[in-house]
């Protein structure tokens, strides 16, 4: 039986959560203006505002959220968002205000939207960008689009885009989507791109390389200005997945490197929320020679006005309606303002500084197959307590009992049995040695009380789930 | 343990390959079905297409991640394993249950003989497995 009932079931005939005012303007009849479409019975949940309150209250309980505890999951940079941007992103005169109003009347989002754009220019040594994005891996697929046109109006047919085994798996899928053929660049045993099979990859159909630095072992890709180099001397492109880019911000200037192109993750670096509490946003920053293929509009500001500029003909089109998620873009715009570049730089110190904290105190309890040091996350396998038949899935499960949420599992696949952990910059010492210390019981209790493990996590509100037949046996309606 | 038949041939991704006459049935092996977990569907892109060794001929989603099914030998894919591909029940399941058997994926007509030769015997598949077990 499910903890908490729906709001549908929870509906009663009549009761209300909000009442309306008299109305003071003539009523217009809906028919008029829908016809066909003005739907009878719609069905939708009848409650009382406490029934309301209270549901969600109780679910915001049985759930794991960044509020609640420690999130480590790896790749996703889980840091605690500060609830100012809670507040700014809350203002009336952004949430009131309706994305189709003349540019007169919204001069001050269009000055937001611009500001923000040029901090993100500034933090990623980039010349042109795009807020548009709903997500990274939109934002992946526009940089991807964008290359493509790029090459069109070059004139080149480049069918290929090289994408190294360390990279996130949404690269691959962006590039397929694209219309474009990935394939696979090994890594080195020390878990970096191998320059020998890049070099052996390289010809003139290669349009572009996708690279996530630091790569999703957390390891930085040291010869990456060589890489770049590489690339360009086959007249191809570098793509660069900024998912990573909590670990060197305000510290290492992508666009300085060489690269052509990157996306950031707004709800990952820049503390807007995400995993379930809100929408993403992946803007995408690009070197002078691509400005021309960014999605339109972009945000302009020429004597003393911003404006939207739709005149764009080599532009891919739109990526998303309207400006993207405008109120994302207020709660990063908040949180750079808030920091500053001492802050930024900051935010990076420390969320390295927590991962290689983690890595030294777990070093020897788990495996550690690549010993290069990381940056901002680390990745351990699961592997030495497969003796005791305790698979990385266990771990993650018992992790949920200490009140933590499980790290990334079996990502990157080029560590089997990984679990990558990154902790970000906003945990205390005394949060991290929770986590530390819950680690090690966890890996004793794998030889001594293995049961423990296999039938975690034994305290959550639902206990462990057959994710198996969730897939073969998929059912996602809700049948009253 | 692991399994691994000696009548049959095998890759270094764990496919294992049956050669009857100028047909290869071609499976994944007890090791992959493994190490990959509960399978829950699995899809042979290339049906009714010609492949080049070493292509991908369709894909295999666990619990764990998603994983290419590579062509063990050049040639037309024939037939896919429609048992395997239901969508009610625990149809993918078979894979995991009986993997060299009722779990087979598809059937190439083989292009061209001479590259059965760069398949691994049993001995070699086992040597690779116990690598791979120590990685």
């Amino acid at each position: 039986m499910s903890p908490e009932k729906s709001l549908f079931e929870l509906s009663r005939p009549g009761r209300r959560a909000w009442s309306l005012p008299e109305l003071d303007v003539p009523e217009l009849s809906l028919d008029d203006y829908l016809g066909d479409y003005l739907r009878e019975d719609n069905s939708l949940p009848e409650v009382s505002e406490s029934d309301l309150i209270r549901h969600f209250v109780r679910l915001s309980i049985l759930n794991h959220h960044v509020d609640k505890g420690f999130y480590p999951l790896g790749s996703c940079t889980m840091k605690y968002n500060p609830k100012i941007n809670e507040q700014t992103a809350r203002l009336p005169g952004f949430t009131q205000l309706h994305p189709m109003e003349k540019e007169t009347l919204t001069q001050g989002a269009l000055q937001l939207m611009f500001e923000l754009g040029e901090y993100l220019k500034e933090i990623t040594g980039f010349d042109a960008i795009t807020l548009q994005p709903a997500a990274g891996a939109q934002g992946e697929l526009t940089g991807i689009l964008m290359v493509r046109k790029f090459f069109e109006k070059k004139g080149e047919n480049r069918t290929v885009v090289l994408v190294p085994d360390s990279a996130h798996g949404t690269n691959p899928a962006s590039v397929t989507l694209s219309g474009f053929q990935s394939v696979q660049i090994k890594s080195t045993p020390d878990g970096l791109i191998d320059l020998n099979e890049l070099q052996r990859a390289c010809s003139d159909c290669v349009a572009c390389l996708m690279v996530t630095n630091p790569n999703t072992l957390g390891l930085f890709e040291s010869e990456i200005k060589t890489i770049c180099e590489i690339m360009h001397r086959y007249g191809a492109l570098v793509y660069l997945d900024g998912a990573n880019l909590n670990a060197y911000l305000g510290i290492h200037r992508p666009g300085d490197a060489g690269f052509d192109l990157m996306h950031i993750n707004l709800h990952k670096t820049f503390s807007t929320p995400h995993g379930g509490g809100g929408p993403g946003s992946g803007p995408v920053a690009v070197k002078k020679h691509l400005e021309p293929f960014l999605p339109s509009p972009v945000v302009k500001f020429s004597d003393g006005k911003y404006w939207l500029d739709y005149n764009r003909p080599d532009s891919i089109g739109r990526m998303l309606a309207f400006h993207g998620q405008f109120t994302i873009l207020v709660r990063a715009y908040t949180y750079i303002r808030m920091l500053g570049a001492n802050g930024s730089k900051e935010v990076a110190e420390c969320a390295v500084l927590n991962a290689n904290y983690i890595r030294k105190q777990l070093e020897g309890i788990y495996d550690l197959p690549y010993t290069r040091r990381p940056l901002h996350e680390v990745v351990f396998s699961g592997t030495n307590l497969k003796q005791f038949g305790v698979k990385t899935l266990d771990i993650a499960k018992r992790l949920l009992d200490y009140g933590i949420h499980a790290p990334t599992v079996y990502f990157p696949l080029i560590v089997p049995e990984a679990l990558m952990i990154e902790p970000t910059e906003t945990e205390s010492l005394e949060s991290i040695e929770t986590f530390i210390n819950a680690m090690k019981e966890i890996a004793s209790d794998a030889r001594t009380n293995p049961n423990n493990l296999l039938n975690a996590p034994l305290t959550t509100p639902v206990r462990r789930l057959d994710e198996a037949r969730a897939s073969r046996q998929l059912d996602v309606n809700f049948n009253g | 343990m692991t399994s691994i038949p000696t009548e049959l041939r095998y890759t270094k991704t764990h496919e294992w390959v049956k050669i009857e006459g100028d047909i290869a049935t071609v499976g994944i092996t007890d090791f992959a079905q493994k190490e990959l977990s509960d399978i829950v569907y699995v899809e042979i892109t290339a049906l009714g297409k010609k492949v080049q060794q070493n292509d991908p001929v369709g894909f295999i989603e666990a619990v764990k991640a998603t994983s290419d099914i590579y062509a063990p030998l050049s040639g037309e894919v024939l037939e896919a394993n429609v048992n395997i591909h239901k969508a009610e029940g625990d149809a993918p399941g078979v894979i995991n249950r009986d993997p060299y058997g009722a779990g087979w994926l598809c059937r190439i007509r083989i292009a061209s003989s001479e590259e059965i030769n760069s398949l691994l015997d049993h001995n070699a598949y086992a040597e690779l497995v116990k690598r791979s077990e120590h990685h």
